[in-house]
């Protein structure tokens, strides 16, 4: 086939920035694993930088897992339902409700964060937990909990299916958990691998709801790049790399939808 | 089939419906359901028969001052839960996390029946469908029809009260439509359940209802026998909207009716009519002895096993009539046509 000049014009202009993104992310590694980066990677090889984060890190690397996990029952438990709720209703007042929840993302993490501390900054024992920190993560986050299962409640027909359970005797309760949440599993399943996400990566608002008892990682990593090697940044990048590219696969990997074989009409 | 349940009837008195938003849905309705019988519901949409079957099933509640009454007893405050009704959907309403016998079985999961004998009634119910190779398919799997045999079979799973089906076969096309039509008739008389089956096809009322009421912006147009409705409509939407029905102007004098175009025998007529009402096959072409009407052939379609003909006899519209395929029919022929005098009705 041939090609001509624009298809190889746009060929190297996408390879360039493919390029542009993903060379910093490989130096970055690099990096991580290099005796001295200032010499390059003749200096040679070494885990010495990783074990290094492992020692003086290891807590922000705990806590972030502890929020994220954290965060996810909540946004289970709040999420959940509202998304039903607002399946359920659909009028004005809910409309508007669903575009209150996605207030947090649009309002920029400073400006919620700062609110909260103007707000519970002087309830002490609060301030310097770490579910001072949560609280805004599940602000940050539900949205995206809401929303993903509120997209597969509104594709099924929940009325008809929960009026047949009806019909067959089931109470709210047994309809809820034996055809709703049944049903929304996709959504659920989704939802909660985008707020594990979220939670671990978020610096923003956790820069300043942090105390220096109370680090997660991407805190620990701006502290680490900011005050020690460029090495043991790196390796901190790497650590966080290996804890976060499982969690995007699945999530891209649940995305695709699942084939499912039509029968022909019948008869 | 064992399946010997005491049909149930069912009493409305005064039900009315007004939704939130004020619409009027259904004007205050009175309706008996005899025990075993299929009662259809038959009306364009927005008539108020779904919402009817919505109330009977405990899905809507009536306004204030209605009540419904399962053999004499008051249910109007129970909800759907507790009426132990079956329903069949036009969606049918499957449940797509569970297979095609854990959908059957669910009803029996939900009363706590024991494993061993859920699994027989799940059997049985299979069998009694045909749809035993179906068993563990996902619902996503399934054809319309065989769906729709498997929200029966969910249905009545659970020996329920009644049955009651809200337009089951429409999301159906034409040929399964009347496949699955000549089942459910078969299986509801060999059941005896009471039935109340909502439709807007009136062809499908008409073979598979024991009675039907035919229903018009929230009220009642009618109740009858298919026979009754057809022969002897009560109001001239009746009349119009089960089968097609001619209709012509004139005036009644010395037995006969007189139109513009002829007149027409009619021993009994009623001396005010004023517009005499007939069906298609109780006209005929005159061939032999003087026609009562005389008109023009306005249009002919050939339908292969006979032609059905619209002829202009100075009316608003024209009248149908059915003719035999052989002959041929062009348009602006004249014609006279006889009219059975048996035929004739008037409101």
């Amino acid at each position: 086939m041939k090609r001509g000049a624009a298809f190889y014009a746009q060929l190297g202009f996408t390879l360039f920035v493919c390029a542009f993104l993903i060379v910093p992310v490989i130096l970055s590694i690099l990096a991580g694993v290099t005796v001295n980066y200032l010499n390059g990677i003749e200096s040679g090889f070494t885990l010495r930088w990783v074990y290094a984060v492992w020692d003086g890190y290891r807590d922000t690397i705990f806590l972030s897992i502890g929020i994220a996990l954290a965060c996810l029952a909540g946004t289970l438990v709040l999420g959940i339902p509202a998304a039903y709720a607002l399946a359920k209703r659909q009028n004005a007042f809910s409309r508007a409700l669903e575009e209150l929840l996605v207030m947090p993302v649009a309002v920029p993490g400073l400006a919620t964060a700062l609110a909260l501390i103007v707000t519970y900054g002087g309830a002490g024992g609060f301030r310097t937990s770490w579910s001072f920190i949560l609280v805004g993560h599940i602000l940050f986050t539900l949205p995206f909990m809401v929303r993903s299962v509120l997209a597969v409640l509104s594709a099924i027909d929940l009325k008809s299916l929960e009026e047949g359970a009806a019909s067959l005797g089931a109470s709210f309760w047994q309809r809820f958990f034996h055809i709703v949440l049944p049903n929304c599993r996709g959504g659920i399943l989704a939802g909660s691998l985008m707020v594990v996400t979220l939670s671990m990566g978020e610096f923003n608002m956790t820069w300043l709801l942090h105390t220096p008892l109370t680090k997660t990682l991407p805190v620990g990593l701006a502290d680490a790049y900011a005050s020690l090697r460029l090495e043991i940044g790196s390796a901190y990048t790497l650590v966080f790399f290996l804890m976060i590219v499982p969690l995007l696969v699945a999530m891209q990997w649940l995305g695709q939808a699942r084939p499912s074989k039509f029968a022909a009409d019948d008869e | 089939m064992t399946e010997i349940m005491k049909p149930l009837a069912i009493t409305l008195t005064g039900c009315a419906k007004t939704f939130a938003d004020g619409t009027k849905a259904l004007e205050p309705l009175d309706l008996t359901i005899n025990a075993g019988e299929t009662f259809v519901l038959l009306g364009p949409s927005g008539c108020g028969k779904t919402t009817t079957l919505r109330i009977i099933a405990g899905l809507e509640q009536p306004d204030a001052g209605g009540r419904v009454l399962f053999d004499g007893e008051d249910v109007t405050a129970q909800s759907i839960e507790k009426r132990n009704v079956g329903m069949v959907f036009q969606s049918y309403a499957l449940f797509p996390n569970m297979s095609v016998a854990e959908n059957i079985g669910y009803g029996l999961r939900l009363r706590k029946t024991p494993a061993a004998a859920l699994r027989a009634r799940v059997g049985e119910m299979l069998s009694m469908m045909r749809i035993e190779k179906l068993a563990d398919r996902r619902i996503d799997q399934l054809s319309g029809g065989q769906r729709q045999r498997v929200a029966l079979a969910r249905a009545l799973a659970v020996r329920p009260r009644a049955l009651l089906l809200d337009e089951p076969l429409t999301a159906l096309d034409a040929k399964l439509r009347d496949a699955l039509r000549i089942e459910i008739d078969e299986l509801l008389r060999r059941l005896g359940i009471t039935a109340v089956y909502v439709t807007h096809d009136q062809a499908e009322a008409m073979a598979l209802g024991d009675r039907i009421v035919v229903m018009e912006h929230g009220k009642v147009a009618q109740i009858g026998t298919p026979r009754d409705i057809y022969q002897r409509p009560a109001t001239l939407f009746v009349a119009d909207f089960i089968g097609t029905m001619n209709r012509v102007a004139g005036h009644v004098s010395h037995g006969a009716f007189v139109t513009s175009a002829g007149s027409i025998p009619w021993p009994e007529a009623p001396a005010r009519a004023t517009e005499a009402m007939f069906r298609p096959q109780d006209v005929s072409i005159a061939d032999q002895g003087a026609p009562h009407l005389k008109g023009t052939i306005t249009a002919a379609f050939f339908l292969g096993d006979r032609t059905r003909l619209a002829v202009d006899v100075g009316g608003d519209k024209p009248l149908i009539l059915e003719a035999a395929a052989r002959r041929d029919f062009n348009h602006g022929d004249p014609i006279g046509l006889r009219i059975d005098p048996h035929g004739l009705l008037s409101l």
